[in-house]
């Protein structure tokens, strides 16, 4: 197989505009004669469906929870990046390009990333134009401020809540699109298999989650924006619902998955705190425009911390490792996420952490009250300093918080070329669910904006040119493939039932995801890695022994829910690691040990590791199938990332 | 009505923690787990509900059921927990309610129309901090229902009142500030939510803060709206 990546010849800068005069066009009078499913309703999937709409386009949209509103990028908090320069601080879209491949550490396609540079700004003009609340200035012009990893203040942002009021804007524009009868909105619903008809997507099979019903929706192109994979570490901070089982069963009918390792685990969250825990809680990463993270100089100070012989205030100011600042002058707190988490864990490895477990580091505020005054940091961080006192029952304005890194995003998905669609004709991926644009490591800041680019300014121009080439010819529902895909459910929902073992789901989940952490979380070996496949594949096949589902398909059953996604989890994990197993490098937050420089930073392998690994699936318990995609860079030159 | 006792409760976790216990228990004796709504875990989603011990989210202040730790009871208390009750909220199942009535309130008119593309550079349309911060503090409902929960007419208007006052203050949403009121005040009432008697229970429960001042916003937007009516 042959990946053609599908980006149009010319200059960078000039690439998109004129792809988009390029790419056909459907007649606006014929576009209601195509239908288009959009699965997943955050950022990508709702700006897209509602864009689909506003075109003409018939959209069905669906998503597992109550209400398009709640998808999960509602939850993200810091910001979105838009290269707008309004601050006069020498931002530019080629810089945003330019610090996005570089935060990627080189691993993300040079027009993918430029095209979202250029779109940012689109992006911030259409939410405002929406009514997104955005944080002002007193003149009443937006505020920018700067997030990890830029040297600009180019971040937009509302209050702690930037996802939440992002996504209420593009669920406002879905809104509208259902109440003119454009998009028909199917909440509680999820997709459980893909349909190919003559090698193309014609649509998907879903579960009615309240009645169990099994139904087939066909069209003439499918989108996936169902998000990332990161509970497949169990421990993460993605809502409890995510799943990765919509991209998964794309996957076993030929999409291919593209960086399945690259997973981002994010430096500032809250510590665990106990074997219940369901789900970690992030900090957003602008609190460490503002916090200072450190831990005790000596093993010995840590200890004793750590068994309450002395309390935060008995450190005196000298013996307190300001870790960030002392190694990364330049960049100090703000360092990418990638390298704040791998110091977290090379600090607590070295015995340093604080809290019970002393998996934790402190984020202190103490200096930034001292000097701009408690009022003043409640005000830009006032509903995280409450959260975390909600959770952790300590004040974050008199001591300081504890965090650790954990699992928040993944860079790897579906594999889509320039167009965003995946090598089954017919079938695209949106936002997370997608590979595209952020290489081995995200920089803050940068999802919001690529969930919205791809929804809003990217798919609505390359759908169309897929579209314009198909015939209007609907395939109806019960066509033979539908009806194969239809029985393929129900034979997994039957069997997920009938095992009728000792072990809950959430069992196999959650020992699933200490493997995941342990051997392919920040820091990677081969014996370890070689160590988790068979780990995972044993975890997989007493789960099909021992698994506990009760109840029946035709209810509300939240047990046969989990079951499907932790048995996708089981699959989808093994791949992570295989991948994680080939890339013989350490690029982004992807620490192969094997592979450091001398003074223990990432090294990268440019001569051959500098492809996009995309994976085939071959069944079940067989190896995936590597295609490799080469990187290109013309642009930019390929450097040791350093912060210093 | 069932009582399940439940032993091995951390201080630390949450209410929802506490109810993953109680299931994974149920689960390996065979029984069905007690279905509920939850999401994100976080506070931000609005998907967690439960009435508990007779309050929308359960005793704190300024909290959702998700957030709600189990230090906030007594070792040996009987929690009683229901679904949100209301008519226009009706039961699926256990503890989950159906809460279409909130989209299909939003659909009415909880927008401002503009397509994707053609809109003025963002630094075009200046607004004062002090009405941005408003409007941002209306804007912040996370459409949970605790309000609706909460009243003893099972009003809707809280919310309604949230999304209109986001819009009305905002010179975006101006144009459209007379049918969007009319029109969103309209499915409420075709919802069956109740009328408002002005108990202020929905602002006291409202996990995330949402002011009474919206609801005087939303009723003189209202009668604005209909005494110059642009549904024509």
């Amino acid at each position: 197989m042959i990946l053609d990546s599908r980006i149009p010849e010319g200059p960078l800068a000039e690439k998109w505009d004129k792809h988009k005069f390029d790419v056909k066009l459907v007649n606006p009078a014929n576009k209601r004669k195509y239908d288009i499913i959009v699965v997943g309703t955050g950022l990508a999937g709702a700006s897209a469906a509602a864009s689909f709409g506003e075109l003409g386009y018939n959209v069905k949209a669906f998503c597992f929870q109550d209400s398009p509103r709640r998808a999960h990028s509602i939850a993200a908090q810091g910001g979105i990046n838009a290269a707008k320069n309004y601050q006069n601080d020498g931002d530019s879209i080629y810089r945003l390009f330019y610090d996005t491949i570089k935060g990627g550490d080189y691993r993300a396609r040079e027009a993918n990333v430029f095209r979202l540079a250029q779109v940012s700004v689109n992006i911030i003009d259409q939410c405002v134009a929406q009514g997104v609340p955005f944080a002002r200035d007193y003149g009443g012009l937006l505020a920018n401020r700067s997030f990890g990893g830029a040297q600009v203040s180019r971040t937009f942002y509302a209050r702690g809540q930037t996802g939440q009021q992002l996504l209420l804007g593009a669920y406002s524009a879905l809104n509208r699109q259902i109440a003119y009868g454009k998009v028909k909105m199917y909440p509680r619903t999820e997709m459980l298999d893909l349909v190919l008809v003559d090698g193309k997507a014609r649509g998907i099979v879903v579960r009615n989650l309240i009645t169990g019903k099994i139904e087939s929706h066909s069209a003439h192109a499918v989108v996936l924006a169902t998000g990332g994979y990161g509970n497949v570490f169990f421990l993460s901070t993605n809502a409890m619902g995510s799943n990765a089982t919509a991209a998964w069963r794309a996957y076993k009918k030929g999409a291919l998955f593209a960086n399945p390792c690259y997973t981002q685990i994010h430096p500032t969250c809250i510590p665990v705190s106990g074997t219940y825990q369901s789900k970690l809680t992030l900090m957003s990463e602008s609190l460490r425009n503002d916090g200072r993270v450190w831990v005790p100089k000596t093993v010995e100070t840590a200890e004793r911390l750590r068994r309450g012989e002395i309390t935060v205030k008995d450190i005196a100011e000298q013996d307190r490792d300001y870790y960030l600042e002392r190694k990364y002058p330049a960049f100090g707190n703000l360092v990418p996420r990638d390298v704040a988490s791998r110091n977290a864990k090379l600090v607590c490895d070295e015995g340093r952490g604080v809290g019970a477990s002393g998996l934790a580091v402190f984020l202190d505020f103490a200096d930034a009250i001292k000097r701009e005054g408690q009022p003043a940091i409640a005000a830009k961080y006032g509903n995280l300093f409450e959260m975390y006192a909600k959770i952790t029952d300590e004040n974050p304005y008199e001591r300081p918080m504890r965090i650790y890194p954990a699992v928040h995003y993944t860079m790897g998905g579906l594999w889509v070329d320039y167009n965003l669609m995946t090598n089954v004709p017919g079938l695209y991926a949106a936002g997370e669910a997608n590979f595209s644009d952020h290489g081995a490591n995200r920089l803050g800041a940068s999802a919001l904006m690529q969930g919205l680019a791809d929804g809003y300014f990217v798919l609505p121009y390359t759908i169309g040119d897929y579209l314009a080439k198909m015939p209007y010819d609907k395939v109806p529902a019960d066509h033979p493939a539908f009806k194969e895909a239809e029985q393929n459910v129900i034979d997994i929902n039957n069997r997920l039932l009938s095992v009728n073992g000792q072990r809950t789901v959430d069992d196999f989940h959650k020992q699933l995801g200490h493997i995941m952490w342990e051997y392919c979380g920040m820091a990677r070996n081969a014996e370890g890695l070689q160590f988790a496949k068979q780990e995972i594949r044993k975890l997989r096949d007493e789960f099909w022994r021992d698994v506990k589902v009760v109840g029946v398909n035709e209810e509300l059953n939240i047990t046969l829910e989990k079951a499907n996604r932790v048995a996708d989890f089981l699959e989808l994990g093994e791949l992570m690691v295989d991948d994680a197993l080939h890339r013989e490098e350490s690029c982004g937050g992807h620490f192969r040990e094997e592979h450091q420089t001398p003074e223990n930073e990432a090294l990268r392998d440019d001569e051959n590791f500098a492809y996009v690994a995309a994976w085939e699936f071959t069944g079940v318990g067989n190896d995936a199938v590597l295609h490799k995609e080469d990187l290109k860079f013309e642009n930019v030159k390929l450097t040791q990332r350093s912060y210093k | 009505m069932v009582t399940y006792p439940i032993k091995g409760i951390s201080p630390d976790m949450s209410f929802l923690e506490m109810m993953d216990v109680l299931n994974e228990e149920l689960l390996l004796k065979g029984e069905d787990p007690v279905a509920f709504d939850h999401d994100c875990r976080e506070g931000i989603c609005g998907m967690c509900s439960l009435f508990i011990n007779g309050r929308p989210h359960g005793p704190e202040r300024g909290t959702t059921t998700c957030q709600l730790h189990m230090r906030h009871f007594k070792d040996g208390d009987t929690i009683t927990i229901e679904p949100w009750r209301a008519a226009a909220f009706p039961v699926h199942k256990d503890l989950v309610v159906d809460r279409s009535a909130f989209d299909r309130i939003q659909q009415a008119g909880g927008y401002v129309s503009v397509n994707t593309g053609g809109v003025p550079d963002a630094n075009t349309i200046p607004i004062s901090k002090s009405i941005a911060d408003k409007a941002f503090d209306a804007a912040t409902c996370i459409g949970c229902g605790a309000c609706v929960a909460a009243c003893k007419n099972a009003s809707a208007i809280l919310f309604v009142s949230a999304k209109v006052s986001q819009l009305s203050m905002l010179p975006q949403g101006k144009t459209e500030r007379k049918t969007r009121v009319e029109n969103m005040v309209a499915q409420m009432d075709i919802e069956g939510f109740g009328s408002c008697t002005n108990t202020g229970a929905c602002a006291v429960e409202c996990p995330v803060g949402i002011s009474l001042e919206n609801i005087d916003m939303l009723r003189s937007e209202f009668i604005f709206a209909k005494a110059t009516s642009e549904n024509l």
